[in-house]
């Protein structure tokens, strides 16, 4: 079966900084796979280059949406990279944080919606209709993920770990192949990383979904991922089951550090 | 006790005392010499420094005490309002039947105002109403997508040029004009956001001062076509089915377009807030990377806030010149600009009615304190830096849409919340 993602030889320069070296990488459909690797290792630098906020110095991105044909994402459009089936969430939070949680989900119908400027000043019955399915979508979404409740609050009020989840919802919301959770536990404490976790599983189960995620908590990837990569300096340094990866050498020193012979 | 009461007092007046020095260091160049050119002799005004001080005095003992109750009031959340004021009020506020009564009361009032007022009252009025659709449309780009825009009054000269040449090289009557107007405009907005694409805040802003700036000069420059600094006189004014209306009745059916304009305005823009479009807008304002990341295309949003809001400012201009019979490049300033966004920035920025007390605020009364039209530009002033400390999202802010969703599950969960709203 074709990888719902594969890249191959990416590089990203950045004037003389190397941030990503030749980076090999593909997920599978229904899979959950993760990426760790210290900090600045260039993890998000990675997510910045595959979902086009970035364009790639070198190598090539390719993506295979359901039911569609591989493309090849390369210096398309952030949004049409969206449209086209990958959301993602951010590291430091990104919510529209002046604007309701419900709301915050129905912006990202925006890509499977049509009203444009003449619907939305005459509001014929198409786009009436249209309207109260991204309301009721939404809403259904802020149900599953457990935010129904405060569904017309800020979202700058919401406590931490709710906008981690908002930011979910909303990633969701775009109708994803694949989503890419950039350190969805981070600041989270042990009984939210648990909740998240069964989230996450939940989410790949039922909504049929590739995700990889960025994360630091250890117990959570390795519990979650079905394959680690792991990344030291923009190069990938190792890959492969919770297991293989949590015994290599090199993953170790990379984490722990070497011990000086003097 | 007597002894901290003191100290209290003392430590107040000697901030008070401070103050009033400070002012009159500040104000002695401009209100203390005078130098006569004639006889060649300074005039020493001293009296004008003694009031300064005394009134510096007392002002900063008022500020520090409006400070301090300010301060009071943001600690409980509540305002210092009584309990009877705040409960009505928000019962109005949430209940439709009162305000679709005082919707149409004022719109009742508006309509049958011409006829009872003056002439002279009826332009104010038109002025009053030009400048709400002036500011409707400014609030898409300043308010809903966040795009601070220098260059308003740059659209408005466009608009009343368009039907100026339209009518004196083609002939162009009034009512072709008026949308023709809108859609130069447009275009122009969405030509101007092409190269600022990628500006963000100040740099926006200075950008679209300067392209005021050109619009302006060109007009002033490009010769006899726009007629330069004498501008085009004898605009047709509009026509009603071809009867000959004297001026006084011209004023009145101009009034009654320009508000049934302002009506158009008011509706269409709460209805673009409140769609997908106007989402996608606010989204914008909000983050522009989660905003991509969304899947929302930045660029075709940006070129649609730019000429959705500029399109209200052509019609705008159309109206003026009918109105006026006479415009001339000295008429779109950058005082004009500003005064917009002043309108849009006093009001609240994103709200609708918020736009339309802050026209009021800036059009209407510096008309009705024609008495004290030389300390205008102070009152002016000492609004803005009042509101600033008291009032920093406008007279009336931006209220997000609240969406009700039937949810028979939601009781269970939150009982007290939950309620429809």
């Amino acid at each position: 079966m074709e990888p719902v993602l594969n890249v191959s030889a990416v590089s990203m320069n950045f004037g003389g900084l190397r941030a990503l070296n030749d980076v090999q990488m593909h997920v599978c459909a229904g899979e959950i796979a993760a990426l760790i690797g210290p900090n600045g290792a260039g993890k998000t630098t990675f997510f910045n280059c595959i979902t086009s906020i970035y364009e790639p110095s070198e190598g090539e991105v390719w993506f295979t949406p359901k039911a569609g044909v591989r493309t090849k994402l390369n210096g398309m459009k952030p949004n049409l990279v969206t449209a086209m089936g990958m959301a993602r969430t951010f590291q430091n939070i990104r919510l529209f944080k002046n604007m309701s949680v419900l709301e915050n989900v129905m912006i990202a119908r925006h890509c499977r919606t049509k009203a444009g400027i003449l619907g939305a000043l005459f509001r014929p019955l198409t786009v009436r209709q249209e309207e109260k399915e991204i309301v009721e979508r939404s809403y259904a979404l802020l149900k599953y993920i457990g935010l129904h409740k405060w569904y017309n609050e800020q979202a700058c009020n919401l406590p931490y770990g709710a906008q981690r989840k908002l930011e979910i919802a909303r990633a969701l919301a775009t109708e994803p192949t694949l989503l890419l959770l950039d350190e969805p536990a981070a600041g989270m404490n042990p009984q939210e990383t648990t909740e998240l976790k069964q989230l996450v599983l939940r989410i790949r189960d039922e909504m049929d979904m590739a995700i990889l995620l960025i994360e630091h908590d250890m117990s959570m990837v390795m519990s979650l991922a079905e394959r680690i990569y792991v990344m030291e300096y923009g190069c990938l340094i190792a890959e492969g089951t919770p297991a293989e990866v949590s015994s290599n050498p090199q993953v170790i020193k990379a984490y722990l550090g070497e011990e000086v012979h003097a | 006790m007597e002894q901290a009461r003191l100290n209290i007092i003392l430590h107040e007046l000697k901030k008070s005392v401070l103050v009033s020095l400070w002012f009159m260091f500040l104000t002695f160049p401009i209100m203390v010499i005078r130098v006569n050119t004639l006889d060649h002799t300074i005039m020493w005004r001293w009296t004008n420094m003694a009031m300064i001080g005394c009134a510096a005095f007392v002002l900063s003992f008022f500020w520090r005490w409006a400070m301090k109750k300010k301060e009071a009031s943001a600690v409980p959340a509540k305002s210092s309002w009584p309990h009877w004021a705040r409960q009505n009020w928000a019962g109005y506020v949430e209940n439709k039947t009162w305000i679709y009564t005082l919707q149409g009361l004022m719109l009742l009032g508006f309509i049958i105002l011409p006829w009872i007022v003056s002439t002279y009252k009826t332009n104010i009025l038109i002025s009053f109403l030009t400048y709400v659709v002036l500011g409707l449309g400014l609030n898409i780009i300043v308010g809903v997508a966040g795009l601070l825009f220098l260059g308003h009054a740059a659209f408005y000269a466009i608009g009343a040029y368009s039907y100026a040449l339209l009518s004196k090289y083609l002939g162009f009557g009034f009512w072709i004009a008026l949308p023709m107007g809108g859609i130069i405009a447009a275009l122009a907005g969405v030509a101007l956001a092409f190269p600022v694409l990628r500006l963000r805040g100040d740099y926006l802003a200075i950008v679209t001062l300067g392209f005021g700036e050109i619009v302006r000069l060109l007009l002033e420059n490009a010769g006899s076509f726009t007629g330069g600094p004498a501008g085009i006189s004898n605009i047709p004014r509009p026509q009603f089915f071809g009867m000959h209306l004297s001026v006084a009745e011209t004023n009145i059916y101009i009034y009654y377009i320009v508000f049934a304009l302002a009506l158009v305005t008011i509706i269409a823009v709460s209805r673009l807030k409140d769609s997908r479009i106007g989402r996608a807008l606010q989204a914008l304002r909000e983050d522009e990377i989660a905003c991509e990341a969304m899947g929302i295309d930045r660029v075709g949003v940006k070129l649609m806030a730019f000429g959705l809001g500029t399109a209200w400012a052509g019609f705008a201009g159309v109206i003026f010149a009918a109105k006026t019979t006479f415009i001339n490049p000295s008429s779109f300033t950058f005082f004009e600009s500003a005064i917009i966004l002043s309108i849009v920035v006093l009001g609240g920025m994103g709200s609708n009615a918020g736009v339309i007390l802050g026209a009021a605020f800036l059009v209407l009364l510096p008309e009705y304190l024609r008495a004290f039209s030389e300390y205008r530009m102070i009152l002016f002033a000492t609004a803005m830096v009042l509101m600033m400390v008291f009032r920093p999202t406008g007279l009336i802010p931006a209220r997000g849409r609240r969406y009700v969703v039937h949810d028979p599950d939601l009781d269970l969960d939150d009982g007290s919340k939950s309620k429809e709203v």
